[in-house]
């Protein structure tokens, strides 16, 4: 008899979380990052519910900082999809002009995981999809596929509940939400060839091309729009770069490349020796658990 | 072989698991660039004195930090020339047993570390105990710390019969024993030349090679998730197929509702296939209309039991102890039912295998006890049907996963009927209390010894719920009888047909009034019943039934009663 491939198996795993959570929880929303694993998730859900559109919306957390190509790839996704994306912004934040230049950690707290919370307290759901991998960080490794919140949102990493095989307890009191990591077994490796294997469209900023970039701390940031502030003596350069994540264009690192093919980036990515996280700046704010604080506060 | 090995490690504090692990995947070139800095930083500010901590590669909440242990299970990924891994690294102290438990359910090889100084400890033989329990077939016991006793082997091999007692105490099976150092390395990635009398390989090599495929289950079986019904002109049952193999124009039956049909369609996430395997996301599409939702099976398998009634031992995670008779949302397969403890056969002595009798568990307890549900549904004994076979209890108040366990054996036969004479049997549940949660706003009843009535036997009047009349009828449609109570006896168990109304009160088998007040009012009554077509069920009994004649519903104080 075949045997199903770890793909296979990945895959199967990640239909039957997203099912289950579909037909237990109240009111569920998937999180959509534009990333390369927000397209993973997204191909997920549509094969989970097929011939049926999923039945739950997307979110979009829109910090106002993205790279201009995430925001048309994304309109151009939920557009030939079908789906409902929402997006939200924290418009407290722009009025009191928060940036990632003068606000530092500040901006993250408030453009996004302040603008997260409020987002999921004015749809009121109960239970929220993200991408997150095991692989990523070390607190991420530590965190169950169902994760629970309090009212205000926040992860109590030294009170997780057991999680048995496959029977997610999905039960939650009033006010209280779930996190979700369909993917949480997945390595970044899985990943690439998922979306190769699947054919999955990823916003062009992955692949090497020619980018106006500055060098900053070691880091590659791209010049995006007319609001990137140089510093004195910064010069943008014209550089073949591409992205190992996306974020925020300020805070995102991009790495020298010439991989323009999914198949070079899975080379590149096989033999690199700098974990994918490196090059977003922010994780490395506050330490070796910064995210874990971050996660304590609401952050996805 | 399967490429991929899912793993634990697992043992008692500081055995070294964490660093047993951090090893194989510094050893490994299994780092990146950037961990590797950050191990060598975090190092220097470590408990190792500046030497390379390679537990602080998988400790990675402050908490642990701060306090070097190791509270949850991290899960960590890695591949070699010869497979991928993923494997859970969990905690050794007894207080968070639980989250070992959740590792061990995960995985199909446990490395169980034992301390070269101390041999088996209390803790490693729950650990096993608990691995075992999960369904894990595949052991590996590292006899660590070899270095501080002097790669002894005569140690080792005193360590080794303990460890081969302790396996055949839990009949565990496929048990390697490997001595290793994991923080100066030996026998971990490389055979050592310190432990030159040791003969077999080295724990990677081990784990590169071991094959943990398992014998397959036979029949097709699949818990439904969801009905998916885009429009009006597709049904698709929507699950994951656990066993065997479907094939589309293949006849299934649905269970419970054991219905026959047959295959129509199959997609496998959005393709059409012919087939689908076990493991696989699959959509089902059955020529006919079937009476199916969430929670039930389709299979090839007309011997899957379905039953209300089991024993499983339990493995206690709350911090709530659990009291008999309390009501539990029981989750199995994509059911999820009320259920409670009806009894503990026993808990089990973690060390000494010693049954214990007892009236309550506690946390990281083990325990067999009896289950009931409140109606029948599709479950198999662990050993038999892995998926029909796994439980979790969770707590209706703090919602939380209270414990899981296994089944080991399901009590299939019918219900005791509540009254019986001959071929004519009535159930309901009339002299049952009715209990209000003050709580949750949720109303319970509670099941009291299950006595079957026969003719002559008295019958209880009063209850806290409770008070009927000395002499009354009761009727029962649903399972076309009557019972005559004259001066709190059963004076007689008949037939529907041959019941006569003679003036005196007619309830039904739930202690309901009904508003029967002559021969009219009757035989309308039972005309109306014939005539009920499952949408108009709540208006009939609506217009007839009468809660508060004879009952009332109290608030207890006794709060897990409900």
């Amino acid at each position: 008899m075949s045997r199903l491939s770890h793909l296979d198996e990945l895959e199967a795993e990640a239909i039957y979380i997203i099912r289950e959570v579909a037909a237990e929880c109240e009111n569920p929303v998937m999180l959509y990052s534009i990333g390369k694993d927000s397209s993973v998730m997204l191909h997920l859900a549509l094969k989970a519910f097929y011939p049926e559109k999923p039945p739950f919306p997307f979110l979009h957390v829109n910090t106002t900082w993205k790279f201009k190509e995430m925001i048309e790839f994304r309109d151009k996704t939920a557009r030939e999809l079908g789906i409902e994306m929402l997006e939200y912004i924290n418009e407290d934040g722009v009025k009191k002009g928060i940036n990632p230049f003068d606000h530092g950690s500040v901006y993250t707290d408030i453009m996004k995981t302040q603008a997260l919370k409020q987002a999921l307290n004015k749809y009121g759901f109960t239970a929220a999809f993200g991408g997150g991998r095991r692989d990523e960080e070390k607190s991420r490794a530590k965190e169950r596929i169902f994760s629970f919140r309090n009212e205000s949102h926040a992860w109590d990493p030294k009170n997780q509940r057991p999680e048995m095989w496959k029977l997610y307890n999905t039960e939650i009191n009033k006010g209280e939400s779930i996190r979700v990591f369909p993917i949480s077994n997945w390595t970044e490796k899985d990943i690439w060839q998922y979306i190769k294997r699947e054919n999955i469209p990823i916003v062009p900023l992955y692949f090497a091309a020619k980018r106006p970039v500055v060098e900053r701390d070691g880091n590659l940031i791209m010049v995006d729009d007319d609001r990137m502030r140089l510093n004195p003596g910064e010069k943008p350069t014209i550089k073949k770069v591409r992205f190992r994540t996306l974020g925020c264009y300020p805070l995102t690192g991009g790495i020298e490349s010439d991989a323009d093919t999914l198949d070079e980036i899975i080379d590149e990515t096989l033999s690199s020796v700098e974990s994918e996280r490196t090059s977003r700046v922010i994780d490395k704010d506050g330490g070796a658990a910064s995210m874990e604080k971050r996660k304590r506060e609401g952050y996805f | 072989m399967s490429g991929l090995l899912k793993f634990i490690t697992c043992g008692s504090v500081d055995d070294g698991k964490s660093t047993l692990i951090g090893h194989i995947l510094y050893d490994s070139k299994l780092l990146y660039a950037d961990q590797e800095k950050a191990l060598v930083l975090d190092s220097k500010v470590g408990s190792r004195g500046g030497e390379i901590d390679y537990s602080l590669l998988l400790d990675g909440l402050m908490a642990e930090r701060e306090q070097g242990i190791t509270i949850d299970v991290a899960y960590r990924y890695f591949t070699t020339d010869k497979r991928s891994f993923i494997v859970a690294d969990t905690p050794g102290h007894e207080e968070y047993t639980r989250n070992m438990a959740v590792g061990a359910s995960f995985a199909q090889l446990a490395i169980i570390l034992v301390d070269a100084k101390q041999g088996v400890l209390v803790q490693t033989r729950r650990h096993s105990r608990i691995c075992s329990l999960m369904g894990i077939k595949h052991f590996v016991f590292a006899v660590n710390k070899m270095d501080l006793v002097n790669y002894s082997e005569e140690r080792f091999e005193e360590i080794k019969k303990e460890i081969k007692k302790l396996s055949e105490d839990l009949k565990l099976a496929n048990v390697t024993v490997i001595p290793v150092s994991a923080t100066e390395g030996d026998n971990v990635t490389q055979k050592s030349s310190n432990t030159s009398w040791y003969t077999g390989k080295a724990l990677l090599e081990h784990l590169e090679t071991v094959d943990v495929s398992e014998q397959e289950e036979v029949s097709f079986y699949m818990p439904i998730q969801r009905v998916c019904r885009p429009n009006h002109k597709f049904r698709g049952f929507q699950g994951q197929v656990e066993s065997g193999n479907v094939k589309e124009g293949q006849t299934i039956i649905t269970l419970p509702s054991r219905e026959t049909a047959s295959v129509k369609k199959i997609l496998v996430g959005s393709d059409e296939k012919k087939e689908a395997i076990a493991g696989q996301a699959v959509t089902i599409q059955l020529d006919k209309e079937v009476d199916v939702s969430r929670g039930c099976v389709l299979t090839d398998d007309e011997n899957l039991p379905v039953a209300k009634s089991f024993l499983a031992t339990f493995l206690w995670m709350d911090d709530e102890e659990l009291t008999v008779g309390k009501e539990y949302l029981v989750k199995s397969g994509t059911k999820r039912i009320p259920g409670f403890i009806k009894k503990i056969l026993y808990k089990i002595d973690v060390n000494t295998g010693e049954h214990i009798e007892t009236n309550t568990i506690e946390k990281n307890e083990i325990a067999l006890c009896q289950v009931e549900l409140t109606e029948k549904i599709v479950l198999d004994t662990f050993s038999h049907h892995k998926t029909l076979g796994e439980l979790i209890l969770i707590d209706r108040v703090s919602h939380m996963t209270s414990a899981c366990g296994v089944i080991e054996n399901i009590d299939t036969s019918e219900e005791k009927p509540y009254f019986e004479k001959d071929d004519i049997k009535i159930g309901g549940y009339i002299f049952e209390e009715f209990y209000f949660n003050l709580e949750n706003a949720i109303m319970t009843k509670k099941n009291t010894a299950d006595k079957t009535y026969h003719v002559g036997d008295l019958v209880p009047s009063e209850g806290e719920s409770f008070k009927y009349p000395e002499y009354f009828d009761i009727i029962s449609v649903e399972n076309n009888g009557a019972v005559l109570i004259r001066d709190g006896q059963v004076q007689d168990i008949i037939k529907l047909e041959d019941y006569q109304f003679i003036g005196l009160p007619v309830l039904d088998e739930r202690g309901f009034a009904l508003a029967i007040k002559n021969k009219k009012d009757l035989d309308q009554f039972l005309e109306e019943f014939t005539e009920i077509d499952g949408k108009n069920i709540s208006e009939f009994h609506n217009r007839w039934f009468q809660f508060e004649v004879y009952r009332r519903i109290v608030c207890t104080d006794n709060f897990w009663m409900i």
